[in-house]
């Protein structure tokens, strides 16, 4: 097994290091796309721990990203908190939520799980614009570029700056990466697969169903809360339409194109969607069609994904 | 002594239909009990209850004379209780070993190893569970009941599906089992009761019509005519 | 006004919001609980129906009320046909998998959406209803059509349950409904069954679609609310019950109307999707739903 772990990290790594290698040749188009790419990908990351690992299929995960989101932009824009202490913040919250929302949203199971998951991801969207006078509603919430530049433990940092953005966000996502690789190559990871296979099973060998999903929700809706936030702080801008039920598809969409239940395929996903978006765009603009069109043809034709199919057909050791 | 398991005035209807009723039951450590009974006389449901897949709707479970009624299924499995399926309900898309190894808490891959040795399936352990046999598939679903060291051990009806040489083979891994675990099996192959159960508990109707050796229930003329005349083949 | 007239108002207005909600659930009640599928598409196949509403009185001509029955012939049919190939191309070869037919139907939502952008362009259009009359109130006049609406509302829903509960065809439903397999081992079509349910619930969504568009407006994006709604009366109300759908569709209809007068649409929405939330919480089956096997 010790052979598989190191072809394992060693292929993260790679990943990781191309990323941080790509940024000397690509364009500054794409830099910041990619940076926006990676942002976006450490919450499709935080979906598929819940989705891909755990079998829980969440319509409602935007109300966690914008928890992040809206936590730092009306940290750092009204509550005059520095942009670390708004991060700090955001994750805190982020707990804090995911655990309540975590404790009454999972005593539902299969498809009233999804619809509950939905309608109180709605019922946040709503309220983030009834509450207008806070959140700006659509119009949103700009972060000013000199909040964005701080000290932080005796160094400057500068959030406008595009090579620190990209660094910072590879960083993260690389966190991301790491953690998810740990737990689900553990025995926590090994219950919670073995809880999608077969829950009723699984409570008969003595786990603690329950307990071991609400983990797995808190981790999923944390990280989608550091995604939320990292957001904000990093393209100045928090508005509805990052909280509306669009943005509960898309980790879904990302996570099932590059292959739920892999490591890497919510990274890939992501990245991919961003492509043919960017793609589709010059010639037309029906976005939603083929975002449409994508996930029909994944459902019929591709249900693991990019990587799952790789990893079902040719490269089984990848987790 | 003790008593293993005990229950008293165990009682579960769903809606109008009373599955289980009043049930005093008393199991003793190191028995090989045998529950048999017509279809829906409420073996299942009992069984159920006592694992803690089903709440009561009145009465107690004891186990180890310890009130156990309000605990969940998975508290009574570290408890010591462990239930093999009616159904059976492996990891399908895990490989053998995969599945005994989450139900080897503690023991880790050395009590995996032992349990499947047990049951005769060592050789099968890289071998994706779905792919197996049915006869192999329940006794997969025996060495996970076995790799979690349980005090108790319920199977339901386990030899349903097998051959004869599984069954004779399955006897054999019981009575090799009884001597470190107590046994409580539903049944309805009779030839397997006579063979392997110590005592025998009847049910008839949600109720308990007789208990006593093989012997004695053989004889019965209750059980007869419930059950083991309409029974032999 | 005082506080007597708004209530007044506000009980018609709640009324009207469960007719319409009960008419626009009951589609979408059919197929889940027939098929046990959720359908995400559902909203905007009220959305079409709505559209092809509008068209279909801009191009026949003879004013409103012919289009309004030109309307309820040819948007049933349209979106009945959609239906029927989105179950035979798509819904079938996914095995009805719950978790896929969601994911399949939310990708149709987005085809379709981006169709009716297309075809159709962003902007709102009204549809006149097929006749107006005014019901004059002392404190405020109320449109008649509203009330035909209510009326006719619980003219389709007593037809579904006739059906339902009267005919071959219910039953035929009802035992596919209940186990699939134990139908197909009595001879029973399964496939031809969730075919025609499915055709039978779009169908439906899309009357309503065409009853509903003269007192709303016919908007490309439109199909999002009736789809939440709907979802929320079906399974507040419990899957496969219609009886639990009416019913929740008034309480919720008029809990949504009551609020909407006094308070603000926005917070009556949010109430309406926290209070789903929890009863599902609490009881997943849902107030008359079956428990879940």
């Amino acid at each position: 097994m010790s052979g598989n772990l190191t072809k394992v990290v060693l292929l993260h790594l790679a990943v990781l290091v191309a990323l941080f290698a790509g940024q000397f040749f690509a364009s500054d188009y794409a830099v910041l796309t990619l940076t926006r790419i990676m942002v976006l990908a450490v919450y499709a990351v935080g979906y598929n721990f819940l989705f891909g690992y755990t079998g829980l299929l969440s319509l409602g995960h935007a109300m966690f990203f914008a928890t992040g989101l809206y936590v730092a932009a009306i940290g750092t824009t009204r509550a005059g908190l520095s942009v670390p202490a708004a991060f700090a913040m955001a994750i805190v919250i982020g707990f804090v939520v995911s655990l309540v929302m975590g404790a009454i949203i999972l005593r539902a199971t299969g498809v009233a799980f999804m619809i509950v998951t939905l309608m109180f991801s709605q019922a946040a969207f709503l309220t983030v614009l009834y509450f207008g006078e806070f959140t700006r509603g659509d119009e949103g919430i700009v972060i000013p570029d000199a909040i964005r530049s701080f000290i932080f433990l005796g160094v400057p940092v500068d959030l406008t700056s595009e090579v620190l953005r990209y660094n910072m966000a590879l960083a993260i996502l690389g966190c991301a990466v790491a953690l998810t690789l740990v737990l689900v190559r553990s025995r926590f990871g090994h219950v919670l697969i073995a809880i999608r296979e077969n829950e009723n099973r699984t409570a008969m060998l003595g786990y603690d169903v329950a307990r071991y999903k609400l983990i797995a929700f808190v981790i999923s809706g944390m990280l989608s809360a550091v995604s939320g936030a990292t957001y904000a702080l990093m393209f100045a801008y928090a508005g509805s339409t990052l909280a509306s039920i669009q943005y509960s598809i898309h980790p879904l969409l990302w996570t099932l194109l590059g292959g739920a239940s892999t490591v890497l395929g919510p990274v890939l996903g992501t990245a991919l969607m961003f492509l043919l978006v960017d793609f589709a765009s010059s010639f037309t603009n029906a976005n939603l069609l083929m975002v449409g069109a994508v996930l029909i043809l994944l459902v019929l034709f591709f249900p693991k994904g990019i990587i799952g199919t790789l990893r079902q057909r040719y490269v089984p050791w990848l987790p | 002594m003790t008593a293993l398991l005990e229950t008293r005035g165990l009682s579960r209807s769903f809606g109008g239909l009373i599955a289980v009723s009043e049930v005093d039951f008393t199991l003793m450590a190191g028995e090989v009990r045998a529950v048999i009974g017509p279809n829906g006389a409420g073996k299942t449901t009992f069984v159920s209850l006592i694992a803690g897949r089903v709440p009561p709707s009145s009465g107690i479970v004891l186990f180890e004379g310890e009130d156990i009624t309000r605990l969940p299924a998975f508290r009574r499995v570290r408890r010591g209780i462990a239930y093999t399926f009616q159904i059976t309900s492996i990891y399908a898309n895990l490989s053998v070993s995969e599945n005994v190894e989450l139900a080897a808490h503690q023991s880790g891959a050395a009590g995996s190893r032992a349990a499947l040795e047990h049951v005769g399936l060592a050789d099968r352990a890289q071998q994706i569970a779905g792919t197996l046999s049915y006869g192999h598939q329940r006794l997969l679903e025996v060495a996970m009941g076995l790799a979690l060291h349980p005090k108790l051990l319920i199977l339901d009806e386990p030899t349903q599906g097998l051959s004869d040489a599984e069954i004779a083979n399955f006897i054999e891994l019981v009575r090799g089992l009884s001597r470190d675990t107590t046994v409580l099996l539903i049944e309805h192959n009779m030839p397997v009761v006579m063979d392997l159960a110590h005592r025998i508990t009847v049910f008839d109707r949600g109720a308990i019509l007789a208990e006593g050796s093989p012997g004695e229930i053989r004889a019965d003329p209750a059980v007869q005519t419930a059950y083991l005349g309409s029974a032999d083949a | 006004m005082s506080f007597f007239p708004h209530l007044l108002l506000a009980l018609l207005e709640g009324t009207v919001a469960a007719a319409v909600l009960a008419l626009s659930a009951l589609g979408l009640s059919l197929v889940f609980g027939v098929m046990r599928v959720v359908n995400v598409a559902h909203g905007e196949f009220f959305m079409l129906g709505a559209m092809l509403a509008w068209w279909t009185a801009k191009t026949v001509p003879g004013g409103p009320l012919a289009g309004f029955v030109a309307a309820l012939i040819v948007a049933p049919a349209a979106v009945g046909l959609l239906a029927f190939l989105t179950e035979r191309l798509l819904l079938r070869r996914i095995n009805y998998d719950p978790e896929a037919t969601i994911v399949a139907t939310i990708g149709l939502l987005f085809v379709v959406q981006q169709l009716a952008l297309s075809v159709f362009g962003a902007d709102a259009k009204p549809v006149a209803a097929p006749f107006t009359y005014r019901i004059v109130f002392p404190w405020f006049g109320y449109s008649g059509y509203k009330l035909f609406v209510v009326v006719a509302s619980a003219a389709i829903l007593l037809g579904v349950w006739w059906v339902l509960a009267r005919t071959r065809y219910g039953l035929i439903m009802r035992v596919t409904q209940f186990d699939r397999e134990t139908a197909t081992a009595f001879g029973i079509p399964v496939h031809q069954v969730y075919a025609a349910v499915f055709v039978a619930g779009a169908a439906l969504v899309a009357v309503a679609a065409v009853l509903i568009v003269p007192i709303q407006q016919a908007h490309y994006l439109m199909g999002l609310d009736p789809l939440l709604m709907s979802f929320i009366v079906v399974i507040v109300g419990g899957l496969g019950s219609i009886k639990g759908s009416v019913i929740a569709a008034l309480v919720i209809g008029m809990a949504d109307g009551i609020i909407s007068v006094f308070f603000s649409p926005t917070l009556a929405s949010i109430l309406a999707t926290l209070l789903v939330a929890l009863v599902l919480v609490v009881r997943p089956q849902g107030l008359y739903g079956a428990p879940i096997r």
